[in-house]
């Protein structure tokens, strides 16, 4: 087949992908975790971990780069490294996420809990299975399933919308929960981020496949 | 005369005033051979229109049926029709001279007459009754080539001293000093060094202003680079040439609408 060397690139570099977005997926599961049991070892482990994402965002984005400059990509070609690079980047602001969040919990220390974790784990499970099936999708080149990821961020939205209004009544009624509630509100607010960018990816995947970087949004 | 669908532009007009050239249903033969097949589409004014494909796709010989080069060519025969001004190209009254005067050409390499620079672009100005201001031809001519400033103070030497790219550039100011309407392009840069290249597609996207123009490469990053609009050929059955895919450049080569010229334009084609 022509371009052997060309395509066992691509392949590599879409393997790198997948790569990046589990270790992504790990530490926004780890630092929800380390949340819920107060763990500081966990914590810092997922601050030190972000090193790794980074770098290996890093590495995917100069593989594209050389191979948009050695290989002169076209058409279909072309959209798999725009896509990959595009997709490497969100996932890396993902890691960024995970990160702020275990840095919330080493500030929080030793602080007694305001509340049972309910809701903000349900968030993060669900940002992390958005970020799963957009990651599947991108693998696949299916347009259905990245249209359905779309979809699901409004779940996400309204848990957050909900997180807000409740953290908010502690406030009001209690302001000495100002500090606890504010940490708590942070770390929503970076997962309901996480769910918006695994819709990123999700329109990055309708380009790859169709061409479009205009997306209709599904309603 | 029925005209696929798949051929009209994108609100079913085929008649638009910016069409220069509307080519319909264009069959090119070298005896019995059918060279091209069934062709059918339209170049836009002041744009240039890149054709692309394999060696033996029958782009060449297209091209040369848009001024009636082939008529040059031993057993070639065409069938169809392209229209420029409301007239049938081939239709019998048609002077084929006076078409290659408005519809003129340059080759894939250069070819120089064996005279003077100025006498290059002079001479062919001679043949077709110029009788104007000749020095002032032979500048316009050679600033609308991007030659000038290289050239100005040596107009006397022979045009055999200008280097490969030099020489293909005055090529084109000889096209262009008979002020034509159409500049075909067959291969203008493959004999020339990256640095002569870039120079000539630089001076294709200046031309169009003016110009329209119609270029054949086998570049297809050059014809990324400067065309407008970008028409794929393949070697059908019988090794006969067709036009598979037609349309802006920037949609083929990012997302063409064939699975064919998406194969070709990625290097899968085989």
């Amino acid at each position: 087949m022509p371009r052997e060397d060309f395509e066992r690139n691509l392949k590599g570099l879409e393997d790198d992908v997948v790569q990046l977005s589990s270790r992504v997926e790990n530490a926004i599961f780890k630092s929800i975790e380390a949340l819920k049991e107060r763990d500081i070892t966990a914590s810092q482990k997922v601050v030190d971990d972000d090193d790794v994402i980074d770098e290996e965002q890093q590495a995917i984005e100069d593989r594209c780069i050389d191979l948009i400059a050695l290989e002169a990509p076209m058409a279909g070609d072309l959209r798999v490294l725009i896509a990959a690079m595009m997709v490497a980047n969100e996932l890396e602001r993902m890691g960024d996420y995970a990160e702020g969040i275990a840095k919330i919990s080493l500030s929080m220390g030793n602080l007694p809990p305001l509340k049972p974790l309910i809701d903000i784990p349900r968030m993060a499970d669900k940002s992390v299975d958005m970020l799963r099936r957009s990651t599947q999708a991108f693998v696949n080149r299916d347009v259905e399933s990245a249209t359905a990821v779309l979809l699901a961020d409004d779940e996400v939205d309204d848990i957050y919308e909900q997180v807000y209004r409740e953290l908010l009544t502690y406030m009001m009624a209690d302001p000495s929960t100002i500090q606890r509630a504010t940490y708590l509100l942070w770390v929503a607010h970076d997962l309901e981020r996480v769910a918006d960018r695994t819709t990123n990816i999700a329109e990055r995947v309708i380009y790859l496949v169709t061409g479009e970087t205009k997306i209709e949004y599904p309603r | 005369m029925t005209i696929p669908n798949e051929h009209l532009s994108e609100d079913g007009s085929t008649g638009s005033k910016d069409i220069v050239l509307q080519v319909r249903n264009l069959n090119v033969y070298y005896g019995d051979f059918l060279a091209v097949k069934d062709v059918t589409m339209d170049v836009k004014k002041n744009s240039v229109t890149a054709l692309i494909g394999p060696s033996g796709c029958g782009k060449s010989t297209f091209l040369r049926c848009l001024n009636r080069m082939n008529d040059l060519i031993m057993g070639a025969s065409v069938k169809g029709e392209v229209m420029f001004e409301n007239r049938n190209l081939y239709d019998d009254d048609v002077d084929a001279t006076e078409i290659r005067s408005r519809i003129g050409m340059v080759f894939q390499k250069p070819n120089p007459f064996p005279k003077s620079i100025y006498q290059n672009i002079a001479f062919g100005l001679k043949v077709n009754g110029f009788d104007g201001d000749m020095d002032e031809a032979v500048e316009r001519s050679l600033r609308q080539s991007a030659l000038w400033e290289e050239v100005k103070d040596r107009l006397g030497d022979s045009a055999f001293a200008l280097s490969g790219g030099q020489q293909q550039r005055l090529c084109i100011a000889r096209a262009l000093a008979i002020e034509p309407e159409i500049l075909l392009m067959d291969e203008p840069a493959s004999a020339l060094d990256p640095i002569a290249t870039l120079a000539i597609e630089d001076l294709v996207r200046d031309l169009k202003t003016r110009y329209t123009i119609v270029i054949v490469t086998h570049n297809m990053q050059q014809a990324a680079r400067v065309s407008d609009e970008t028409a794929f050929f393949m070697v059908g059955e019988n090794r006969s040439g067709y036009l598979v895919e037609h349309d802006d450049t920037q949609k083929i080569f990012t997302n063409p609408t064939n699975p064919r010229t998406e194969e070709y334009i990625t290097g899968r084609f085989s």
